[in-house]
């Protein structure tokens, strides 16, 4: 039986199909790296200083990690299926290389999964020290975990520690050079520092829109504080390390950084294009020039006389086309723009912290900042997308293409429609559901749920129903 | 080091099969457990039974994964490449399964936790059942090795894979049911007790009763299998026989806890013996785990970090199940604050 289906090249599908779910994905994982850390800060002041407003903080932000925490588990799961399902040829050949980093980071999801069970439900009848520490464990495994999934990018980036036999099969692997490969330290500390500042805007914006609605309490405050504080450290460090990642990029990663840098043919004094497009024979049109800051800036050393190669000098099937090029570059203007006023609006409110030893309490503040989350996330996919689109048509760079790896599945294009369409089900109900756990949290003295049971009637008179469920214990 | 691993990777097969394969085996029962009324009681027991701890339980699943796309690529691969169909579905069942059962838990409204629970209580079939036909696929020999795809459709609709798939099912809804007995009178609910405890015998029953047919099945399309299980694996085939039956006598006279081991031995019985009797095969008759494995660096690799988890994980699951079967972890009702 072969049930009539559309015969499509699954290639793009295939491409189409791994990038929105990693890109849907990415948005929770900050979520889980950093929250936790937060969630902990709230927690530790709640005990120290028997803070009310802290424990409740902390207990809200487990419940709603809870959810989040879940959909990226299993968003996860999707990516894990999707190596093999999308790039078979691409495991056949390189999973003895290419899995090492992700057997490591299966330790730390055990791990982020058990001790985030024992945290979140632990409020009720643990002691408040120990249920603190069984929240640490959480942090390290999403510092570890991501380390470890950001190394696997990284070997695509900068495949080592191996070699090819003539059947070309992998030979000789040398797990720790695998690991540790030249892109490894550079994109895991760029994508932690990451995971904290989108982690940190993104639950800062959603306290910061409460504050301009009016909720201006000390726990929302607290709220804030928390969250902005972190996101407000994170952001001007990681301005430094991106700097860093790029004039290494320069150095090891050229073919990409002609596409970041929108630079056809190689030369010296190349200006810093700001959006532009790149034309098909190799002009570029449109966008503001800044005479020479490209150069400048890869190595400031060297000035404006640096040079810089161009996409013209890598052979026209081993480089991103021009589609790509564009695409690259314009991620980069998004991410280092957002990421720059996302600079300023942290430094405003570490200038008042500095002076006033206070929050900001201008609107524009709070309007800013309530945008902050959304900017964060942009910057962070478009970082993702410069990597990413930066290294085709390869998909293990200068060793094998997109195009070998993938599956020969004509029904790639089926998968892709029913799972985007069930992503954005999934992340338009999340969203409704964390509003709703947060009405439902600020409803003060209303009907609370008296039953956890599915299917269960509205919570009529509590007494009319017997507490069935309550251990005996 | 090659069979040190296969032997790893059946090890995390067996840990899904008893721990996550019983979490799908509740939704099984939360599928038929009736109206919002007549299945409230159900409901509540599987929320409570599984919500702490099918996260932790589900990871097993990323650990097969990534210890067979590490240690053995090829096959990993082959897998992948002809069974398109059955893991994208799997694939979208998890989806399905975890994001609705967590925002089943933060819903008020019958109507949307009808909804919710109803997406759960499907997938949650759905999932095993499509691992189940993929298992039939590979033990029946229809995945092909070496980059070659096999076909689409026939791979994993055939007699062997619905066997598959229909055991996972039932064994699933089996340990479910045999867990469940304990969680209710953990939870001090005899009437909860005695509504699994019937549903448990019942399952056992279907079990026993769809391996048997499973065997002229095998014997039928899994030839190579099906002399495994008769030869090398016969041992675990009777251990698991032994342990069914057993959980069934130990059931009727109300041992819950004796009758929780004997399942537990039953269900991990099976999968080993499917292992024991593919032997030495990773993709019947076409690769063996020899063939199909990673270079020894990758493989010893692959072991360290197991015998890491052994030292760091194992300890860490045995305190969310203490903690969790103490009643010290448990699922908060939603509290306003004042």
């Amino acid at each position: 039986v072969t049930p009539v289906l559309l015969a499509v090249d699954p290639v793009p599908w295939a491409r189409a199909q791994m990038a929105f779910t990693l890109a849907a994905h990415i948005i929770l994982v900050p979520l889980g790296v950093s929250w936790a850390f937060m969630a902990l800060v709230a927690n530790y002041r709640a005990i120290k200083k028997d803070d009310a407003d802290a424990l409740e903080l902390a207990k809200r932000w487990s419940k709603y990690m809870a959810v989040t925490f879940a959909v990226g588990a299993v968003t996860g799961t999707v990516l894990t299926f999707e190596f093999g399902l999308l790039w078979p040829n691409f495991m056949d050949r390189y999973g003895a290389a290419f899995g090492i980093p992700f057997a490591i980071e299966g330790l730390f999801f055990f791990l982020e999964a058990i001790f985030i069970a024992i945290y979140i439900y632990g409020w009720k009848r643990l002691k408040p020290w120990p249920h603190f520490w069984t929240g640490v464990p959480i942090v390290i495994a999403g510092i570890g975990g991501t380390a470890s999934v950001v190394a696997a990018n990284a070997w695509m980036n900068e495949p080592a520690g191996f070699s090819l036999d003539n059947a070309g099969n992998v030979v000789d692997v040398k797990p720790i050079e695998v690991i540790f490969n030249n892109a490894f330290p550079y994109e895991t500390v760029h994508m932690l520092v990451a995971a904290y500042l989108v982690g940190g805007f993104l639950v800062a914006s959603v306290y910061a829109a409460g504050m301009l609605h009016g909720r201006r309490d000390r726990y929302h405050k607290l709220g804030f504080t928390i969250a902005f504080t972190v996101a407000a450290i994170a952001t001007p460090i990681q301005m430094l390390v991106g700097d860093e990642v790029a004039r290494w990029v320069y150095n090891n990663e050229p073919i990409k950084f002609a596409a970041i840098e929108l630079v056809p043919k190689s030369s010296d004094d190349v200006p810093e294009t700001l959006f532009g497009h790149l034309n098909d024979d190799g002009t570029v049109s449109g966008g503001i020039e800044i005479p020479g800051l490209a150069s400048f800036l890869s190595d400031p050393a060297d000035g404006t006389s640096t040079e810089i190669e161009g996409l013209d000098s890598f052979p026209e099937d081993e480089r991103p086309t021009t589609g790509e090029a564009n695409v690259v570059h314009l991620a980069w203007d998004v991410m280092v723009g957002l990421g720059t006023m996302l600079t300023l609006l942290s430094v405003w409110y570490g200038a008042v912290w500095l002076f006033r030893r206070r929050l900001p309490e201008s609107k524009w503040f709070y309007r800013a900042a309530s945008l902050a989350g959304v900017a964060s996330v942009l910057a962070m996919e478009a970082g993702w997308v410069i990597t990413e689109v930066g290294r085709q048509p390869w998909i293990v760079f200068d060793y094998f293409k997109v195009k070998q790896a993938a599956t020969g599945n004509e029904g790639v294009w089926v998968t892709f429609v029913v799972i985007a369409l069930l992503y954005l089900a999934v992340a338009v109900t999340l969203v409704l559901i964390l509003r709703a756990m947060s009405r439902r949290f600020r409803a003060a003295g209303e009907a609370q749920r008296d039953d956890d049971a599915p299917y269960g009637p509205r919570p009529v008179p509590s007494t009319a129903r017997p507490r069935e469920k309550e251990p005996v214990s | 080091v090659s069979d040190v691993i296969a032997v790893v990777l059946f090890f995390g097969i067996t840990a899904y099969a008893l721990f996550g394969g019983a979490d799908f085996g509740a939704g099984f029962w939360d599928l038929v457990a009736g109206g919002a009324e007549r299945g409230d009681r159900p409901r509540s027991m599987v929320d409570h039974a599984i919500g702490p701890v099918w996260e932790a339980n589900h990871v097993w699943l990323i650990f097969v994964l990534v210890v067979l796309w590490t240690s053995f690529p090829e096959a990993f691969g082959s897998i992948m490449l002809t069974l398109f169909v059955p893991l994208s579905l799997a694939a979208l069942g998890i989806v399905l399964r975890g994001s609705s059962f967590a925002f089943r838990k933060e819903v008020y409204r019958t109507s949307s936790r009808r909804n919710f629970g109803a997406a759960f209580a499907i997938s949650s079939v759905m999932v095993p059942f499509f691992m189940g036909t993929v298992a039939g696929a590979i033990a029946s020999g229809r995945v092909p090795a070496g980059g070659v795809a096999g076909d689409t459709w026939d791979s994993w609709i055939n007699p062997t894979s619905m066997l598959g798939g229909v055991l996972a099912v039932t064994v699933c809804a089996y340990l479910a049911a045999v867990y469940l007995v304990w969680d209710a009178k953990r939870f001090g609910d005899d009437e909860m007790v005695e509504y699994f405890r019937r549903r448990s015998i019942g399952a056992a029953v279907v079990t026993g009763v769809v391996a048997l047919v499973g065997i002229w099945v095998l014997y039928d399309d899994a030839r190579y299998v099906f002399d495994g299980l008769t030869s090398r694996a016969l041992a675990f085939v009777i251990i698991s026989g032994i342990g069914g039956v057993g959980s069934i006598v130990l059931l009727v006279r109300a041992n819950h806890r004796g009758a929780r081991i004997a399942a537990v031995g039953a269900v991990a019985s099976v999968v080993i013996a499917w292992g024991v009797a593919q032997w030495p095969y990773m993709l019947p008759e076409t690769l063996t785990v020899s063939q199909a494995a990673a270079p020894d660096p990758t493989l010893w690799t692959v072991l360290v970090v197991f015998l890491v988890a052994a030292v760091v994980i194992v300890p860490s699951l045995g305190l969310l199940y203490v903690l969790d079967q103490r009643g010290l972890v448990e699922i908060e009702e939603a509290a306003p604050r004042n």
